[in-house]
């Protein structure tokens, strides 16, 4: 009596992880769009003014190399209408999307593997560890800057720094997850995400403390700055909780659905 | 000790039902993750870094478009 359609079995496969994923990741992208261009733009804006009342200063000389800088081949100049619109906008796609599918994979990953928990709550998880080692880790140590705040010359030093600890970060967290899952033997759930977690804090704390800091403020007003890194945070916080709701969601479903599937097959095979 | 004895619950087993997630066999999932990770690498890097410690291509248009973005989501911009 039940319909089996066996051209469309639902399963749990890599690609149709990424693919749900993706989806998460381009509305994510969306969402921190939004929430960028709401409460970060003006700070950007009032961060460019402060930059350029600055360049009024500056002399003949250097005038000169600048000009000469932004007459060199491939120099284009977008005006800040479309910087803020529809290039923010490519910026928050590309990497949500970016992101959405690493989660998913990664969700992949853990599915079936973290004792007793679901498939919703092992997808949850994975996406709050990826705002925690992904943005906010590297956040608390290397925050945000706004233009005018940065001094050119340090940008390839800064840079490796920066992704030093993404990397340090994300290793750790994976560590933490494989150690985590070999304490359930002997743990409880919670008490060996604890320790786990724990080992986590221990590792990117020590290299916080190892890696060097940025000293580049300077003269920049104190509330403006605060204003423009609590907007950055909130965008990256409004990326990942999409995804993580998204992504959640749309892996719970299919989830139900595998589960619903396997049930009606073995079902029909005692029948 | 004037305390109520206890007696010790013994029922019969509970049966728990098992919740049998499957599973994804890492192998399978290593070629997507090396795959797919070197495209979402490579977006990242577009919109994180290109053009300010690394040019790919030269000139700033890259940089100059995804600025804010660079900015806000808090990469080293320049
Ligand atoms: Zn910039």
């Amino acid at each position: 009596m039940s319909k089996v359609n066996p051209g469309r079995k639902p399963a749990l496969t890599p690609a149709a992880f990424l693919v749900r994923g993706l989806v998460a990741g381009l509305l994510a992208g969306l969402v921190a769009f939004g929430v960028a261009f709401a409460l970060g733009e003006p700070h950007v804006d009032h961060a460019i003014g402060l930059e350029e009342a600055a360049a009024e200063h500056l002399t003949p000389e250097e005038v000169a190399a600048e000009e000469a800088a932004a007459a060199e081949p491939g120099m284009v100049e977008i005006s800040r209408e479309n910087q803020k619109s529809f290039g923010l906008l490519t910026g928050t796609a590309a990497v949500g999307t970016a992101l959405g599918g690493l989660t998913a994979l990664a969700a992949a990953a853990v599915v079936g593997r973290l004792g007793r928990l679901s498939a919703r709550g092992s997808t949850l998880l994975v996406a709050g560890i990826g705002f925690v080692a992904v943005a906010l880790v590297p956040f608390v140590k290397y925050p945000a800057t706004p233009p005018a705040v940065g001094d050119p010359e340090t940008i390839s030093d800064r840079t490796a720094e920066y992704f030093a600890l993404v990397l340090i970060s994300v290793l750790a967290a994976i560590g933490a997850v494989v150690v985590g899952r070999r304490l359930l033997g002997r743990f409880d759930g919670v008490d060996a995400g604890l320790i786990a977690a724990g080992g986590f804090v221990a590792v990117v704390s020590a290299a916080g403390l190892l890696l060097p800091s940025v000293n580049e403020v300077g003269a920049f007003p104190a509330d403006l700055l605060w204003q423009f890194r609590r907007s950055s945070i909130l965008t990256l916080a409004s990326l990942w909780a999409t995804i993580a709701v998204i992504l959640t969601v749309l892996v719970g479903r299919l989830h139900d659905a595998v589960t619903a599937d396997a049930q009606r097959r073995a079902l029909a095979a005692g029948l | 000790m004037a305390h109520p004895s206890v007696a010790p619950v013994s029922g019969p087993a509970i049966k728990v039902p098992a919740v049998e997630i499957p599973t994804i066999p890492l192998l399978q999932l290593g070629t997507w993750v090396v795959f797919y990770g070197l495209l979402a690498m490579l977006a990242i890097f577009f919109v994180s870094a290109d053009q300010g410690a690394i040019s790919l291509p030269a000139g700033n248009a890259v940089h100059e478009w995804v600025h804010d973005a660079r900015h806000l989501l808090g990469y080293p911009c320049h």
